[in-house]
């Protein structure tokens, strides 16, 4: 369930509060030169339940480009992806999109 | 050198002696840099414990403050499944259940990475080559024992990663 939008709207928004809607945010994971790539493609399938195909993808990104955004969505669940990969070993932060 | 095989349920592998002691320490000394000898100001605390949020100290301080405990213990959880897996002394069988092979897998990863910036490894790193050249200059020395070992966890690593995927993860 979820309240109804609110229509009158406040007299002083919270700024932050309400970039909420317009830029979710991401959690990104960094290459390392230790982590091994069919590790880092197993963690992927193991934390978030991608296909073996978008996983291999997703780590080839973080390989060759440097990074890449593994999820999206509200802040408290990308902390929360974070630290699952940080018990992984994984190199993750979080940011806005 | 060890290969973790897949039995059943489980991933199986016979250890050699020299393999059971280099695994002990390893294991051992992440619980101490967990543990007595944990250290913000260690770039291997800084590692296996990065900032989430880089470029914001107060925000990383503050989601550090809610997660570095339960971070901690699951670290040290994982380098005691080790631990709790390896034979006490001497040679022997290993054998565990889909639980513990992830935690070993995540112990593992945990030492490489550890042993990676001891070593300064970069992407540029041939690990192979790092160990000649140590080698040529003192075949005695504490980068040669981390360099093979840090050589011979990735392989354990994979072998039993292997091992896992095998029969759960083929898709």
């Amino acid at each position: 369930m979820t309240a109804a939008p609110q229509t009158v709207p406040v007299d002083k928004p919270d700024i932050d509060e309400a970039s909420e809607f317009a830029r979710p945010w991401v959690t990104i994971v960094h290459n390392d030169p230790v982590n091994l790539m069919s590790y880092v493609t197993w963690v992927f399938q193991q934390l978030f339940g991608y296909s073996r195909d978008k996983a291999e993808l997703l780590m080839l990104d973080v390989h060759q480009k440097g990074r890449a955004v593994v999820s999206a969505g509200a802040r408290e669940r990308m902390e929360h992806d974070a630290s699952r990969l940080h018990t992984y070993g994984l190199w993750a932060t979080v940011d806005r999109q | 050198m060890t290969i973790f095989r897949r039995v059943g349920a489980e991933c199986v592998a016979d250890f050699r002696e020299d393999e059971v002691r280099v695994l002990r320490k390893v294991a051992e000394e992440v619980v101490g840099l967990l543990t007595d000898g944990f250290d913000r100001e260690d770039p291997v605390v800084g590692r296996l414990f990065p900032d989430v949020y880089p470029e914001d100290v107060k925000n990383s301080a503050e989601f550090r403050r809610f997660t570095e405990g339960d971070l901690k213990t699951a670290k040290i959880d994982q380098a005691g499944a080790v631990l709790a897996g390896l034979p006490e002394a001497g040679k022997g069988e290993v054998r565990l259940d889909t639980e513990s092979a992830e935690a070993w897998l995540r112990a593992i990863n945990d030492a490489r990475l550890a042993l990676g910036i001891r070593l300064e490894l970069t992407d540029d790193t041939v690990v192979e080559y790092e160990l000649e050249e140590a080698l040529e200059q003192d075949a005695g020395s504490a980068r040669v024992f981390q360099l093979s070992v840090y050589s011979y966890l990735g392989y354990l690593q994979e072998s039993l990663l292997e091992a896992v995927i095998g029969a759960d993860f083929r898709r």
